[in-house]
């Protein structure tokens, strides 16, 4: 009987892979992955299968979503299957877990370290006060959803942060300043308020790298600003506590003008 | 010649007092003696010599026209006409009379306010003169009636003065009765047409003359000397004394509305856009100073100035050099040359002002139906209605391979001139695909695609264009589930009521549902559309309703255009044989959606829409749909077993016989796809003594025991494998 093992590889390069994973990894039968959901910026698969010693077989999505590929495999093999981040969050391998487990097939996961907590994390917000997690998509002509600033606009009610997500398309990797500008967009149509040129907002890109960059500022401030090379993401602040004011001001830079402003000094 | 220029130094002067214009079509079933008609009008005004009216069929100047003998290009002239010691411009627009062609009156009628509807005396109203009176009042054009061919009536049926008289009233009663059966509400018995006042013509084309009431007065004479004339071969005289270009310009100028009062009524009925807006205003009054409104009915190619656009201006000024928009085009074309029409010539004027039908050059991005003005968002016109739609369809392809490039160019020409001709290229396969309203439209287009553009062609034997619809309701929702599992989209079909179907046909609901929708809503809930069926409406297709019937679902409005599009690409390829459906109500009764938007984007929506209608629709009982045509054939007494032979071995059903002297009228009903080659059978199994004609009618569901035949050849023809996918295929 085969099994299949869902392993996060975390946020950047090859070295952020654990050992269980590499161990996992070095054992099996089969490497599969995919990079459409997430990717390890600070590499490539060739150096990853450098590290690993072993040969990975890249789905695309359709392969991925059709799932037959890996669990052919898994129902007479031991398969793992690598994902950036943490394998079933903020990606969609539920349903593959779902489909391997009533064919009869073992599955395990190993984790990874997820987007999720690094970026509350670098920026010193806690992930107490995070709402419902959202993304942003590259509009189409056909396709323009607000229901992100709607979720954020929720959050906020509540007085919780928002983590905002970007999008990935080939090798298209939504910026800061993309977000920003489609997120002042949904503000021109819906016009509730809830952005505008003075609107506090904080960015980080590269999380897991060894120099990320961390930025909290009005927007007027960091709608041109160079966050550098992928992955961007972006946190909408709801009320702050005063550690996490204080955390801003020296993780992210956040002018202390503002954050006398927002601490009522 | 002398008075073909002073008439056109005439035309210049007159375009511009807009009481003295009249814009005006004529229209007739085939054969009736439109094109005579239009001649003898252009010769009386001294734009082809009066003896050869009648028989040089001016209007007629494609070569194939003439040599055919039917009219197939719309072409317009503008001419002088004294009435009552004033001056008249009149712009005439000829349109064809066969029904392959439909596509063209139907354009022609945009651009007239009113319309002369020939009627054989002999044959009186036939299936086309319903028609083309249908046509000419769903666009607010006023008719007049022209009753032709009378010495034939006298001459060979030999009929006494009364019969001739009851033959007239016969006539006049059918067709006020056709106009008030189809007429708008507000025209209804208003547009009566009465011999006494003039409204009503009688004469021969072919003779040039024709007397009116009112004229009676002028010349004298009176339906007894007519009779006497015609009997002894005289009707030279009657020409002389009432010649008909006289006669029937007078009942125009008289009876039929200038620009100004008809663009007040018909511009409400054909333009969806503000009437108080400044546009609006302009063209409800006819302004020449105001914002141009041009609208395109036709594109002529002419060798020398290329393609010359024909239309109707509605208000502003088109002049040369100008910077104008094809709406829906993002960059401005410049007007070359600005025109007048006379016959095939045309005479360059700098401008031309609004109410008046003119031909430009210089307007690339112009096809028939156009609408053309001075800003990029200015409000198109309404969607011509097309009476009759393709059905019939080859294969073409170049001889030498060389050529194909050619070709490809040539067949994009010609659907941009005749948009009733449909062109589908492939440029992975070589195959290119053509289809028209007939077996003849299509015939007529090969042809000019060998003479006129000089490309040697081998085309495939005709094909019939069939659709998909569903013979019930699906008996229980079919889900539908995107590629990564997270979606799931839940549909329901089932075929529309009869008058949804006619009233999306007529186009009398906006098929832009988006900008629309309150209309739509409405449009639907008169029809007896339940209301929150009605009101969920999101997309509408050819002749298919999109619907989301679900409740205070998260997120699923997000979705709608996506939904929208899956919808339409179903409409447009159904699960049987890849065919366009038709008739088709398509509920949305229930979705599953994932949290965040990254999961339901186009790449996920689509395809779970997709194969839920796909799903819906074969747990339905779907079926296919033939085109079908009224087969109309007047045939002697002794060759009727013959003829009737032909019909009966095309699946054809005899829906009503009459006999009138020796002659059978035999009114039948046939698949389009028996009557290939229809003609030449008819021909030779009668020695050509039997005439007929055929007419669109429309889809039918194909017998059941031929759907699994037809639809494994389609199959195999488009490459797919022979059989449909089963509901179960699309489940995941």
């Amino acid at each position: 009987m085969g099994s299949l093992t869902f392993i996060g590889l975390g946020l950047y390069d090859e070295k952020d892979i654990s050992l269980k994973a590499l161990e996992a990894i070095r054992n099996c039968d089969k490497v599969y992955a995919e990079f459409y959901t997430s990717k390890l910026t600070g590499t490539t698969v060739g150096e990853i299968e450098k590290v690993i010693g072993r040969k990975i077989n890249v789905l695309s999505r359709e392969e991925t979503e059709d799932g037959r590929i890996i669990l052919d495999d898994a129902s007479h093999k031991s398969v793992v299957f690598l994902t950036g981040g943490d394998p079933l969050t903020a990606t969609t391998h539920l349903s593959l877990r779902l489909q391997a487990i009533e064919k009869g097939i073992k599955t395990h996961v190993i984790h990874g370290s997820s987007i999720l907590t690094a970026v509350p994390g670098l920026l010193g917000l806690q992930h107490y006060k995070f709402g419902r997690t959202t993304t942003l998509v590259y509009p189409e002509s056909n396709f323009f959803p607000l229901s992100p600033y709607e979720i954020i606009k929720e959050n906020r009610e509540h007085g919780l942060h928002t983590l905002v997500l970007l999008d990935i398309q080939d090798n298209r990797f939504m910026t800061i300043n993309e977000g920003i500008e489609i997120l002042l967009k949904m503000e021109g149509k819906k016009d509730d308020g809830l952005f505008d040129k003075d609107s506090i907002i904080c960015g980080v890109a590269r999380a897991g790298s060894p120099n990320p960059t961390v930025k909290a500022g009005r927007i007027r401030d960091l709608e041109e600003y160079d966050f550098g090379p992928p992955l961007h993401t972006i946190v909408i602040p709801g009320d702050m506590h005063f550690l996490e004011i204080e955390a801003l001001e020296v993780f992210a830079d956040l002018p202390a003008s503002i954050s006398k402003k927002l601490q009522k000094l | 010649m002398g008075k073909k220029e002073d008439n056109i130094r005439k035309a210049k002067d007159l375009m511009t007092k807009l009481d003295h214009i009249r814009n005006i079509g004529i229209a007739a079933h085939i054969d009736h003696g439109k094109t005579t008609l239009s001649d003898n009008l252009l010769a009386g005004c001294g734009m082809i010599s009066e003896e050869l009216a009648g028989k040089q069929l001016a209007l007629d100047f494609d070569e194939q026209e003439q040599a055919r003998g039917i009219t197939i290009n719309t072409a317009s002239a503008s001419m002088v006409h004294e009435f009552e010691g004033e001056e008249y411009l009149i712009n005439l627009l000829d349109t064809p009379g066969h029904v392959d062609f439909g596509g063209d009156v139907t354009r022609a009628m945009r651009a007239v306010d009113g319309c002369i509807v020939v009627v054989c005396a002999v044959e009186g109203a036939m299936p086309q003169t319903e028609t083309v009176i249908r046509q000419a009042l769903r666009e607010n054009v006023k008719p007049v009636l022209f009753i032709n061919k009378v010495d034939r009536l006298i001459n060979e049926l030999r009929v006494t003065p009364e019969e001739m008289q009851e033959r007239f009233v016969k006539i006049i009663r059918k067709f006020n009765e056709l106009l008030n059966k189809m007429a708008p509400e507000e025209f209804k018995g208003k547009w009566n047409v009465k011999p006494e006042d003039g409204s009503v013509a009688f004469g021969s084309a072919y003779y040039n003359w024709a007397i009116s009431v009112p004229y009676m007065k002028k010349s004298g004479l009176n339906f007894k000397d007519i009779y006497e004339h015609c009997q002894n071969n005289d009707q030279k005289t009657l020409a002389k004394k009432s010649p008909i270009h006289e006669v029937i310009l007078d009942m125009v100028v008289d009876h039929l509305p200038s620009p100004k009062e008809a663009q007040r009524y018909r511009i409400p009925n054909i333009w969806r856009g503000d009437l108080d807006s400044p546009i609006g205003k302009s063209m409800l009054e006819t302004r020449p100073d105001g914002p141009l409104s041009l609208m395109i009915t036709k594109i002529i190619m002419d060798p020398h100035a290329g393609e010359v656009a024909v239309g109707r201006l509605y208000s502003g000024k088109i002049s040369k050099g100008q910077e104008v928009y094809v709406i829906g085009k993002p960059k401005p074309n410049r007007v070359q040359q600005v025109n007048l029409m006379v016959g095939a010539d045309r005479i360059p004027v700098e401008f031309v002002t609004a109410g008046n039908v003119v031909a430009v050059t210089g307007i690339k991005d112009a096809v028939a139906g156009s609408t053309v003005g001075d800003t990029p968002d200015m409000e198109p016109f309404e969607r011509i209605v097309h009476i009759s739609e393709p059905v019939v369809t080859v294969a073409v392809e170049a001889k030498h391979t060389k050529d194909l490039p050619k070709l490809i160019e040539v067949l994009r020409t010609i659907s941009k001139a005749d948009p009733s001709i449909h062109v589908e290229i492939n440029q992975e396969t070589g195959e290119n695909l053509m289809s028209g309203m007939g077996e003849l439209h299509l015939e007529i287009t090969e042809y000019r695609i060998k003479n006129d553009y000089g490309v040697d062609i081998v085309t495939s034997e005709p094909i019939v264009v069939y659709r998909e619809s569903v013979a019930k309701k699906t008996p229980q929702k079919f889900e539908g589930k995107s590629p990564n599992k997270h979606n799931r989209f839940y549909i329901e079909v089932e075929p529309l009521p009869e008058n949804i179907i006619k009233a999306l046909y007529n186009n009398e609901i906006p098929s832009n549902v988006k900008k629309y929708k309150k209309e739509v809503v409405k449009a639907l809930q008169d029809l007896g559309m339940d209301k929150e069926v009605a009101k969920g409406v999101i997309a509408i297709e050819g002749l298919n309703i999109l619907t989301d019937v679900t409740k205070g679902i998260q997120y699923l409005s997000e979705t709608h255009e996506l939904i929208a599009q899956a919808f339409a690409e179903v409409m447009r390829s159904g699960p049987l044989a890849a065919e366009p459906c038709q008739g088709l109500l398509v509920k949305l009764v229930d979705a599953k959606l994932h949290e965040d938007a990254i999961h339901r984007g186009p790449a996920q929506v689509i395809p779970a829409v997709r194969n839920a209608i796909y799903g819906a629709m074969m747990t339905s009982d779907p079926i296919l749909l033939e085109p079908m045509q009224k087969v109309f054939i007047s045939t002697p007494q002794e060759l009727m077993g013959d003829a009737s032979r032909e019909l009966t071995q095309r699946r054809a059903t005899v829906r009503n016989m009459t006999t009138e002297k020796d002659m059978v009228n035999i009114d039948a009903k046939a698949p389009v796809a028996e009557m290939f080659g229809f003609a030449s059978a008819i021909r030779s199994a009668t020695g050509g003594r039997v005439l007929w004609n055929t007419e669109n009618i429309g889809f039918e569901p194909l017998p059941k025991a031929l759907q699994d035949e037809v639809i494994r050849k389609i199959r195999e023809r488009k490459g797919l494998k022979p059989e449909p996918y089963p509901p179960s295929y699309y489940m995941d």
